[in-house]
């Protein structure tokens, strides 16, 4: 009997491990698969130069710059306005506003929400509606340059994208500070704003940052909002303002992988195009884990 | 009750959280340059009227108010009062030391400079004052730039009434400020409480009967969510009136 | 939270307002009053945070709008079609992957002349042709694709995710978590765009070979590729509602000679099941919406058919490989909007009940106390 019991026991450790492991080893046969195929492409040049040949040799700066560039605006809208809006929530509103009820529940919506939906309203909204609003406004309807998928609009797109992980993680970060701080403060006859400002905010800055980047990171590897708000599938020169169609490292592995001419001779390119977003996505998330893990023991 | 000059006025304080009433009619005066504690079983309200008194209590939702506490002759509790004004007046030390994750310096000059104060030198001023009067002047002088967590506890708990007194108050609200503290350090604040009331209001809650006995000159006891009775510390510990505070003072329950 | 000591906008009027900024320095020094003051910073903090929160508010309102406000022009046939045609990207044909394609190649030559309503019965009809002479917008076949992927997805993931949790949360050893925990974090950062690309390149080409399959990209390789991005958000939830079940029980279950797995299947394994139920719900709400992966990977034919080894194009899909060549305004254009407005209402569904299904562990969790 206990030799029978054992046996299960045996096998349900057993069973349980290998799930894991195959976890474990779905993530290193991608790894592996990814930079074997792209090592030999791959090459500071290859950072460095613009696609040739019909993109069937050359490099990706285009790509990169352009997915650098998608990512700088989506931050610099996306993060202040979901931390404000996280201020808001967990210092300003009170648990019975109807208000504030309203904005959580939105925002947990808006996280479930498919990537191709934002990019529905990115097209329907910015592209569609303010675009064509704004060439009527500022050319009298007769040019057509904000009414079409362009930089500006696929990075406010993907802003709104990460809008829930920014206010979600910030929010989080904010509540993790100690109530006898702010409380410290305020006996001390410091105003609201001053304690948000001098307490709550300089105690809650390393998960302000994690979140951030967790928001980039998730920002950065997405495709699917942009395939019709901007991005482009070559262009012959970087994008030179706002209303001009960008080139992006994901849409670019996509677009060389199904759309490309002969999908066997860029296949290297391909790779290592795949290696370098890997990379970017990595390393930005590896950062956040590094501050989350810096942040508790902090806090302990 | 003796004379002597009445700082703050209680006038039948009612207090709710949500529906449950916490605080019950309460009326007591507390005089200038005296020490007040506030006794009694926890759960019995004491810390909610501590708080009361520079309306931390506005910082919880649901707390309801009603009654008047007149400090300087104004209820605080009118419409046309400002809580963070009230607040620099009548500060309060907590009882799990609370210093901010700053430097000694920065945690004394925390209040002089969100009242504006920029100029080292008087900041300067104020922080070894307020050192000085917390006692902890001999110990930190040096260490000034090491962060407010880096000491021993008994000395944070300094460091927070040396904040306090760096806003330069009139009453110091103590809730169990030595509740966590060893023996030597308890002590400590106990001195200290002693040479501060001869400049300030000092009302201190704590659990601790002996503490309330060698600290204050007056006593309030309360018991769910009333006062029970209110006098002369010494009277209270040797002959109380009411049956209920002798019971108490003397560990039969709480 | 302080609602007493805020400034309503009430408070200052006009004049006042006036009068307290110019009065604002010499209030400041009388010190003994303790009367109510008007903080110009403190006023405009709580303004402009607001302010902020409710620009965050009404975007998240427009998208609603948007996208059902787009799909609506179908049902009543009224179409704003424009002059300006909005494929200055005519060199692109998306989603248009060389192992399949017949009639996508005569596409631009067409035109769209019959704009007729679409109705309920087109809707639900089989067959999806929206670029033809008569273009068909059954929403059928496309429904039961991504049906079909997500549930191989999930049928994939759930016991891989939950297995994985289990043994996280009771057999692994210190070193073990310690690689699985950022394993399964790495595995949620990699970006779909790559996942897909794996699947495409790599992936399809092993699964054709190991069951000799006719078409290289179809629902199950899709399936297989979606799982891994399934995998953490089923093990992520499951592996919290594991940890929130009481301590009584596993220690009540050891104590009466229970081994560790009995414990674990048979104790902690059921109390947490509402939880896990809800991981699951999350992750086929995630496989539904997700678009790369299924884009790259599934086919991209919108047959009507149940075999899992044929290709299927989803709802997600047909958005993102057709969205780019429509023409704003006309049918097809709504129709995809409409197909974003359903995958919108049915992803929510999911995360509502799973959200219905945490929320009652929670309060049952809290209820024991």
């Amino acid at each position: 009997m206990i030799k029978k019991r054992n046996i299960i026991g045996a096998l349900v450790v057993g069973i349980t491990g290998m799930a894991s492991f195959a976890v474990v080893a779905s993530i290193v046969v991608i790894m592996v698969n990814i930079i074997a195929g792209g090592m030999d492409t791959f090459s500071i040049s290859f950072l460095t130069e613009s696609p040739k040949e019909g993109m069937t040799e050359g490099g990706i700066y285009p790509a990169i710059i352009g997915t650098f560039l998608r990512v700088i605006i989506m931050t610099l809208v996306g993060v202040p306005i979901g931390a404000v809006t996280a201020v808001y929530l967990s210092e300003y509103a009170s648990s019975k506003s109807k208000f504030a009820q309203m904005i959580r529940f939105a925002v947990n919506t808006l996280a479930g929400v498919p990537a191709i939906v934002f990019g529905l309203f990115g097209l329907g909204f910015f592209v569609q509606f303010v675009g064509q609003g704004m060439d009527y406004a500022l050319e009298g309807g007769s040019g057509l340059r904000w009414a079409q998928p362009n930089l500006l609009w696929a990075s406010l797109t993907m802003a709104l994208l990460t809008l829930p992980v920014v206010i979600v993680s910030v929010e989080e970060a904010i509540r993790a500070v100690p109530r006898e701080l702010r409380e410290a403060s305020l006996a001390l006859g410091g105003t609201k704003w001053q304690t948000i400002r001098k307490v709550v905010i300089p105690n809650s800055f390393t998960g302000v940052l994690t979140g951030g980047i967790l928001a980039i990171s998730r920002g950065a590897g997405e495709v699917a909002p942009i395939l019709f708000t901007g991005a482009a599938y070559f262009l012959p020169h970087l994008p030179a303002s706002l209303s001009d169609q960008f080139m992006e490292l994901g849409y670019h592995i996509y677009i060389m992988a199904t759309q490309s001419a002969d999908v066997e001779a860029t296949s290297g390119i391909q790779y290592a195009t795949t290696m370098v977003l890997l990379f970017c996505t990595f390393s930005l998330n590896f950062i956040a884990v590094v501050l989350r893990y810096k942040m508790r023991k902090k806090m302990h | 009750m003796e004379n002597g000059q009445i700082r703050i006025q209680v006038k039948s304080l009612n207090l709710w959280y949500g529906e449950k009433q916490a605080l019950e009619n309460i009326s007591l005066d507390i005089l200038t340059n005296q020490v007040t504690a506030l006794i009694g079983p926890s759960g019995c309200g004491k810390s909610t009227f501590l708080r009361a008194l520079n309306r931390m209590n506005d910082l919880i939702e649901n707390v309801r108010t009603e009654g008047e506490v007149l400090f300087e002759g104004i209820n605080i509790y009118d419409k046309s009062v400002d809580a963070v004004e009230l607040r620099k007046k009548v500060g309060m030390i907590f009882q799990k030391s609370n210093p901010f994750p700053k430097s000694i310096y920065e945690n004394v000059a925390y209040g002089p400079k969100i009242y504006g104060i920029r100029d080292k030198k008087s900041l300067d001023e104020i922080v070894e004052k307020s050192l000085r009067q917390a006692a902890l002047w001999d110990e930190v002088k040096d260490d000034l730039s090491k962060s407010g967590l880096s000491i021993s506890g008994g000395q944070q708990q300094r460091l927070c009434i040396a904040r306090a007194l760096a806003v330069d108050p009139e009453v110091i609200l103590m809730d169990e400020p030595a509740s966590a503290l060893d023996p030597i350090a308890t002590s400590k604040i106990e001195e200290l409480i002693f040479e501060l009331k001869k400049q300030y209001t000092i009302v201190i809650v704590t659990h601790n009967m002996q503490q309330a006995a060698r600290v204050s000159d007056y006593t309030a006891f309360f018991y769910m969510g009333e006062l029970v009775e209110y006098d002369i510390t010494r009277k209270i510990f040797t002959t109380p009136s009411i049956k209920h505070t002798e019971e108490y003072v003397t560990g039969r329950f709480g | 939270m302080d609602k007493k000591i805020s400034h309503k906008p009430s408070d200052i009027a006009p004049d006042g307002f006036i009068r307290k900024i110019l009065f604002f320095g010499i209030k400041k020094k009388n010190k003994n009053s303790l009367e109510k003051r008007f903080r110009l910073s403190e006023f405009l903090a709580e303004k402009i945070i607001a302010a902020t929160s409710f620009v965050s508010f009404a975007f998240i309102i427009l998208i609603f709008v948007f996208v059902f406000r787009e799909a609506l022009p179908i049902f009543s046939g009224y179409t704003d079609k424009q002059s300006v045609i909005s494929d200055e990207l005519e060199q692109e044909t998306y989603g248009d992957i060389p192992s399949e394609s017949s009639d996508e190649a005569d596409r631009h030559e067409e035109l769209h002349q019959s704009e007729e309503p679409v109705t309920i019965p087109d809707l639900l009809s089989t067959t999806w042709q929206p670029v033809s002479l008569k273009p068909k917008y059954g929403l059928v076949p496309l429904f039961m694709a991504s049906l079909k992927v997500s549930l191989i997805a999930v049928l994939i993931a759930a016991p891989i995710a939950i297995l994985a949790a289990l043994f996280t949360a009771f057999f692994s050893s210190k070193w073990t978590k310690e690689i699985l925990k950022p394993s399964i974090e790495l595995l949620a950062g990699i970006p779909s765009v790559v996942v897909g690309f794996f699947a495409l390149i790599v992936l399809a080409t092993w699964i054709q070979d190991m069951f000799g399959l006719e078409y290289r990209l179809n629902a199950f390789v899709g399936g297989v590729a979606l799982a891994l991005s399934v995998i953490p958000i089923i093990y992520t939830i499951s592996e919290d509602a594991l940890s929130v079940v009481p301590k009584s029980y596993t220690e009540a279950s050891l104590a009466l000679g229970a081994a560790k797995w009995q414990t674990a299947l048979f104790v902690v394994l059921p109390a947490a099941t509402p939880g896990i139920f809800a991981a699951v719900l999350l992750g086929i709400g995630r496989a539904f919406g997700e678009t790369m992966i299924v884009l790259m990977a599934t086919g991209n034919a919108a047959l009507f058919s149940l075999n899992p080894f044929e290709p299927v194009r989803t709802l997600s899909a047909t958005i993102g490989a057709e969205m780019a060549e429509v023409i704003f305004g006309d049918t097809h254009y709504n129709v995809l909007f409409l197909i974003g407005a359903l995958l919108f209402i049915i992803t929510f569904a999911l995360n509502a009940i799973a959200e219905l299904f945490i929320r009652r562990r929670l309060m049952r969790k809290f209820g024991g106390k």
